[in-house]
C-alpha cells in the first residue's frame, strides 16, 4: 500500500477541483484511502490521515470514523500523534459518543507525564470538552496540578477548574484551597486564568461569594493588583498600544464589579480605584476604551458614591460622540442598562441619542431606538415624538413594528392632549399600518371612545384616510369601526377642530361596501365593515340599501361574514323592534393597565362577553408576629383594619379578621377586579355590546390634589388620588415614598390601618428599597371603600432600615382633601 | 466564547472551532449562516452583531473583523467584554503574523493543524487563557521543536530543507570548466 498522500498534497489537490462535484469526489477517494490504512493499523502514518480527516471534517465531510483512531493516537508515546490526536479528540468527539470515556484513562496518565507540554495537552483537551464524569474523575488531578509552581501548567490547570466547576458545581470546594495563593502569581497569565476562576465561583455560589469577600480580602488585593499595572509604566511583554495587560485590566474590573455588588465595604474600598482608572486611561484607542466601559459598567453596579456615577456617565456621554461606531453602540447598551436608575443624567445626552436614530447602522438604530423610547417622559413627549415619528418613515420595516408599539406605549402615558395623541396615532396608522401589531387596534378603539368630545373630529380625519388609501388594515379596521359608530357626526358635519367636510350617507355607505368588496381586506376588516354597516342602519336613513347589503352576504363563502350577515338579516326581519337598542353607542370602555392581562375583548359588538372573571385573591396569611403588630397599630380605639382579598362579596365586620397586607402577592402590574359588570346581561346571545374589561385606574380624577401624609427623618410620602370609575366608593391611593437623607432605605415596609366602615387592600410595593437623596421613589397602591362615605383617615407604621439601624414610626393622617371620600 | 471561526470572503471555512456542541450539519450551516450575516456588513459599520438563530439568538454576539480576504469571528456571550474580544482578536492575528511571518491566507489553509495550536495557547474551553504574544509564540516553538524532534525518518526531508535553506551557498559558476570538459551549469532557480 502506497505511503499515504500528505496532508499537503491533499489540500492541494482539493484546493485544484473546480466544481464541487470535483471536490466530493476526491475527498471521497481519499476517505476511501484512509479508512482502508486505517483498518490496516498502520501505526506510522495515522497521525497524518488524522490530520487529513480533520481537514475533511473542517470543510463539512462526515469524518466520524476517525474517532476510534483519535484515541490510538492519544495512547501512542509519541508527542506529535499525541498532539494531533487531542485536538482530533477535541473537533470530532463531545460527550454524546460514549467513546469519549475511554479517554478519560489516558488523560489522567498524561496529566502526570512529565513533559509539561503533555500535561498541557491533557488539560486542554478535558478544559475543552471533559463530561461530567470525566470532570468527577479527574478533578483531583486537576487541583494537584493547580497548586504546582509552573506557571505554565498552573493557568492551563485554572481554566480547567472552571469547565470542570461548569460541568459539576459541587466539586467547586474542592479547589477552594487552591485559589489562596493564586492571585499572588506574578505571572500574567496566571493572574488572568485565576481572576477567571475566582469570577466562576464567585458567580455561581453566593456562599463563595461571601467567604471571598470576608475571609480572603479578596478586593483589596485585587485593588494592589490594579494599581500595580497602572502605574507600572512601560512593560513590554504585556503592552497593547501603550496599555498595560489590558485584558487583565478589564477582568479585574469585572470581578470588582461582582463583590462590589450590594455590599457597601467592598464598594467603599473600590471607589479609589475606579476613580483612577477612570481618569487616567487614554481614549484614544480602542483598548482605553475598553477598559473604560468596563469600569463604568462597575461603577454603575456597586454602590458607588454619586459623584463616581456622574463620572460614570459623562463618560458614557463622550463615548456617545466619538466616531468609532463600535464605542458608540457599546456606549448605548450601557445607557440602556442604566437608564432606569440614573434617568436624570441620562436625559442630558438625549439629543445625542436621538441623533444617533440617523445613524445608517442598523444595530445602533436599533439600539438608540429602545433608548429613546426609555427617556421618554411628560416634558419632552412632542419634540421626541417628532423625531421618532420621523424615525419610523425611515427605517427597516423590521423595526417598524417595535417602533409602532413603542410610540403607542409613549403616547399613552404621556400625551398632553388628546388630539395630539390621536393625531400621532393616525399617523403612525398611515405610515406603518401594515406593521402595527394586531392587538393595537382595540387598545386604539378604546382610546377613541374615551375621547368623547374628539369623536367628530376623529372619524372625519379616518373617513379621509380612507379614502385615500385602504390597504393598511389596522388603519381600515380602526376607521370602519369609528364610521360605525359616529356615522352620524361625520353626515352632519359636527366637527369643531377642522374643516368640516361634507359627506353624503350614499358616500360613506359606498366606502364601506367597496371595503367589503376589495381583494385588500382581510376576512378580518371585512367583518368589521359589515358590522359598521350595520349599526349605520340605526344612524342613517338609507336603510333599505343596507339591507340589501346585508342580505348579499348572507350567501358569502366566508363563514365569519356569512354568520354575521344572516344575524343581521334576522335582525332586520324578526326582532326590528330590538335593532335600535342593540345597535346604540357603545358605552365608554374602561382599560385595564396596559400590561396586565388583557381582558379586553373584541369590541367588534359581536362576540360574546367573557364572564367577569371573580378572580379570587389567596388571602395570605401574614406571619403571627406581623398581624401583632398591627393590632399594636389599632391602639384598641375603633380603628380596625381590614384588607378585603374577595372584593365581590361584601366582607364580613372586621372582628378578628386577620390582617394581610398582600406583601407577598406578586401582584405588580395585574390588575384586581372590581366588581364591575357593566353590562346588561339580558340580551340575546350572539349580539352584546360592551365589554367585561375591568378597571383599576381611570383618568387622574377632577384634580384632586395630592397630600404630603408624612415627612419626618428624612422620609416623606405623598398620596396620591384616583377615583375608580364604576364604583365611586373606592379611592384610589398612590403612595410614594421618597428619600432625602445620604443613605439608601432598605427593607422599607409601609403598612396601614383604617377605621371600621372602611374596607383598605394594600397591594405590593414597587420595591422596599428607598434610594438615597430623592433618586426614585418607592410607590405602593392602596386602596380604600369608602361606602358610608365617611372621613377617611388612616393611621400607619413605617419601618425601614436606614444606616444599618431598624427604624419604625407610626404616624396619623388626618388631612386627606374631602374630594378623595365625597 | 461560543466559537471562533475563521473564512474568506466567498465562506469557505478555514477555521472552525466550537466550544459547545453541535452536530456537523448544525456547524455547516452556522458557518453559512455567519458567513451571510457578516458578508453583508459595510465597511464602516460597527462590528458586533447579534448571533443568528442557530448559534443562540439574541443573547449570543457575533464579533468579528475584516482582514484583506479573510473575515474573523468571535461568537461569544454576554459574559465577555466587546471591545476586549476586538483587541483579542487583533492579538490572535499578530501571533498568527509572527509565526507564519508574512501570514496570508495559504499559510492558513495549508498548516490547518499549527493553527489550531497556536489558538489552543490562546483561548482554552471558551475562555481566555494568555494574551501575551510572546509568551504564546514561545509555547508554540517549543511544542513545534518537540514534535520535529520526534519525527523520525518521515521528517527527514523537511529536516534536510531546512538545513539547506540555512546553509550560505556560494554563488554557482556558470561554466565549470575542468580541462577540456566544458560543463554549463543551467540555472536553477536560488534556492532560498
Amino acid at each position: 500500500m502506497p505511503a499515504p498522500i500528505r496532508l499537503r498534497e491533499l489540500i492541494r489537490t482539493i484546493r485544484t477541483a473546480r466544481t464541487q462535484a470535483e471536490e466530493r469526489e476526491m475527498i471521497q477517494k481519499e476517505c476511501a484511502a484512509i479508512r482502508s490504512s486505517f483498518r490496516e493499523e498502520d501505526n506510522t502514518y495515522r497521525c497524518r490521515n488524522v490530520a487529513k480527516l480533520l481537514y475533511m471534517h473542517m470543510l463539512g465531510y462526515p469524518a466520524h470514523f476517525g474517532q476510534l483512531e483519535c484515541l490510538k493516537l492519544i495512547a501512542s508515546q509519541k508527542f506529535t500523534d499525541k498532539r494531533i490526536g487531542y485536538l482530533g479528540a477535541m473537533l470530532l468527539l463531545d460527550e454524546r459518543q460514549d467513546v469519549h470515556l475511554l479517554m478519560t484513562n489516558c488523560i489522567k496518565n498524561d496529566l502526570n507525564h512529565s513533559t509539561q507540554y503533555v500535561q498541557g495537552l491533557a488539560l486542554c483537551t478535558l478544559g475543552c470538552m471533559g463530561s461530567s464524569e470525566m470532570c468527577r474523575d479527574l478533578a483531583g488531578e486537576v487541583e494537584k496540578l493547580l497548586k504546582t509552581s509552573n506557571s505554565y501548567l498552573r493557568k492551563k490547570a485554572a481554566l480547567c477548574a472552571v469547565h470542570v466547576i461548569r460541568k459539576v458545581p459541587e466539586l467547586m470546594e474542592m479547589f477552594l484551597p487552591a485559589t489562596k495563593n493564586l492571585l499572588s502569581e506574578k505571572n500574567h497569565g496566571v493572574l488572568h486564568t485565576s481572576v477567571v476562576l475566582l469570577t466562576e465561583m464567585c458567580e455561581r455560589s453566593l456562599d463563595m461569594l461571601t467567604h471571598f469577600r470576608k475571609n480572603e480580602k479578596l478586593v483589596p488585593q485585587l485593588v494592589r493588583i490594579l494599581k500595580n499595572l497602572i502605574m507600572s509604566g512601560y512593560s513590554p511583554e504585556h503592552d497593547v498600544s501603550g496599555i498595560s495587560d489590558p485584558f487583565l485590566q478589564v477582568r479585574i474590573l469585572r470581578l470588582l464589579r461582582i463583590l462590589g455588588k450590594g455590599d457597601d465595604d467592598s464598594s467603599e474600598a473600590m471607589n479609589d480605584i475606579l476613580a483612577q482608572v477612570a481618569t487616567n486611561t487614554e481614549t484614544s484607542k480602542n483598548v482605553g476604551n475598553a477598559i473604560l466601559y468596563e469600569t463604568v459598567l462597575t461603577i454603575m453596579d456597586i454602590k458607588s458614591e454619586s459623584g463616581l456615577r456622574v463620572l460614570a456617565i459623562n463618560i458614557l456621554g463622550r463615548f456617545l460622540l466619538n466616531n468609532d461606531k463600535n464605542i458608540r453602540y457599546v456606549a448605548l447598551t450601557s445607557l440602556l442598562k442604566t437608564v432606569q436608575t440614573d434617568h436624570n443624567a441620562v436625559q442630558r445626552h438625549r439629543s445625542t441619542i436621538v441623533d444617533c436614530l440617523k445613524d445608517l447602522d442598523v444595530s445602533i438604530k436599533r439600539r438608540a431606538m429602545e433608548l429613546s423610547f426609555a427617556l421618554v417622559n411628560g416634558n419632552n413627549i412632542r419634540g421626541m415624538m417628532k423625531e421618532l415619528l420621523y424615525f419610523l418613515d425611515s427605517c427597516d420595516p423590521d423595526f417598524k413594528a417595535d417602533c409602532a408599539s413603542g410610540i403607542f406605549l409613549a403616547a399613552e402615558k404621556y400625551a398632553p392632549s388628546k388630539r395630539w395623541h390621536i393625531d400621532t396615532i393616525m399617523r403612525v396608522l398611515t405610515t406603518a399600518g401594515s406593521y402595527v401589531r394586531d392587538d393595537s387596534v382595540p387598545n386604539l378603539i378604546q382610546l377613541i371612545t374615551n375621547s368623547v368630545e374628539m369623536h367628530a373630529y376623529t372619524v372625519q380625519r379616518l373617513y379621509k384616510a380612507l379614502l385615500d388609501d385602504i390597504s393598511q388594515q389596522p388603519l381600515v379596521q380602526v376607521a370602519s369601526w369609528c364610521i360605525g359608530e359616529y356615522g352620524d357626526l361625520l353626515v352632519s358635519g359636527q366637527c369643531e377642530e377642522e374643516e368640516p367636510i361634507q359627506v353624503t350617507e350614499d358616500e360613506v355607505l359606498d366606502v364601506l361596501e367597496g371595503l367589503l368588496v376589495s381583494n385588500l381586506s382581510t376576512p378580518v376588516t371585512r367583518g368589521f365593515s359589515l358590522t359598521a354597516i350595520m349599526k349605520l342602519s340605526t344612524r342613517f336613513s338609507s336603510v333599505n340599501r343596507i339591507k340589501k347589503v346585508v342580505s348579499i352576504y348572507g350567501s358569502s363563502i366566508d363563514v365569519e361574514l356569512q354568520q354575521r350577515a344572516v344575524e343581521y338579516n334576522a335582525l332586520f326581519k324578526k326582532y326590528d323592534h330590538m335593532r335600535p337598542a342593540l345597535l346604540e353607542r357603545m358605552p365608554i370602555m374602561e382599560k385595564t393597565a396596559a400590561n396586565g392581562p388583557a381582558e379586553i375583548v373584541q369590541t367588534n359588538g359581536e362576540t360574546e362577553p367573557s364572564i367577569p372573571d371573580t378572580k379570587h385573591l389567596p388571602s395570605i396569611i401574614q406571619p403571627a408576629n406581623q398581624a401583632n403588630d398591627l393590632l399594636d397599630l389599632l391602639g384598641g380605639n375603633d380603628v380596625v383594619p381590614v384588607i378585603q382579598t374577595n372584593v365581590n362579596t361584601k366582607p364580613a365586620s372586621a372582628g378578628g379578621e386577620l390582617l394581610d397586607l398582600l406583601g407577598d402577592l406578586s401582584l405588580t402590574g395585574a390588575p384586581t377586579p372590581t366588581p364591575a359588570p357593566s353590562l346588561p346581561v339580558s340580551q340575546p346571545p350572539f349580539l352584546l355590546d360592551g365589554l367585561t374589561s375591568q378597571s383599576l385606574f381611570n383618568d387622574i380624577a377632577a384634580g384632586i390634589p395630592p397630600m404630603t401624609a408624612y415627612n419626618k427623618n428624612g422620609l416623606k410620602i405623598e398620596f396620591t388620588f384616583e377615583r375608580s370609575n364604576p364604583n365611586p366608593n373606592i379611592a384610589v391611593i398612590t403612595i410614594h415614598a421618597s428619600n432625602s437623607t445620604e443613605a439608601d432605605m432598605t427593607d422599607f415596609v409601609f403598612q396601614a390601618a383604617v377605621p371600621k366602615t372602611f374596607q383598605l387592600q394594600l397591594l405590593s410595593p414597587s420595591s422596599n428599597v428607598v434610594p438615597a437623596l430623592n433618586q426614585g421613589s418607592v410607590t405602593q397602591v392602596i386602596r380604600i371603600l369608602n361606602p358610608q362615605k365617611q372621613q377617611l383617615r388612616m393611621r400607619v407604621k413605617l419601618t425601614y432600615t436606614h444606616k444599618g439601624s431598624p427604624v419604625q414610626d407610626l404616624a396619623e393622617v388626618n388631612n386627606f382633601p374631602p374630594q378623595s371620600w365625597q | 466564547i461560543k466559537a471562533i471561526l475563521i473564512f474568506n470572503n466567498h465562506g469557505k471555512p478555514r477555521l472552525s472551532k466550537f466550544y459547545e456542541h453541535y452536530t456537523e450539519d448544525t456547524e455547516q450551516q452556522i458557518i453559512r449562516e455567519t458567513f451571510h450575516l457578516v458578508s453583508k456588513r459595510d465597511e464602516n459599520i460597527c462590528n458586533f452583531l447579534e448571533g443568528g438563530l442557530l448559534i443562540g439568538g439574541s443573547e449570543n454576539k457575533l464579533i468579528y473583523r475584516h482582514y484583506a480576504t479573510l473575515y474573523f469571528v468571535f461568537c461569544v456571550d454576554s459574559s465577555e467584554s466587546e471591545l476586549g474580544i476586538l483587541d483579542l482578536i487583533q492579538v490572535f492575528v499578530e501571533t498568527l503574523d509572527k509565526c507564519f511571518e508574512n501570514v496570508c491566507e495559504l499559510d492558513l489553509i495549508f498548516h490547518m493543524d499549527k493553527v489550531h495550536n497556536i489558538l489552543a495557547e490562546m483561548v482554552m474551553g471558551g475562555m481566555v487563557l494568555e494574551t501575551n504574544m510572546s509568551e504564546i509564540i514561545t509555547q508554540v516553538e517549543a511544542q513545534n521543536k518537540m514534535e520535529k524532534s520526534e519525527a523520525g525518518i518521515a521528517g527527514a526531508p523537511a529536516r534536510a530543507v531546512s538545513a539547506v535553506k540555512n546553509m550560505n551557498l556560494p554563488e554557482m559558476p556558470k561554466n565549470i570548466n575542468i580541462g577540456d570538459i566544458s560543463i554549463k551549469v543551467p540555472n536553477l532557480p536560488s534556492f532560498k
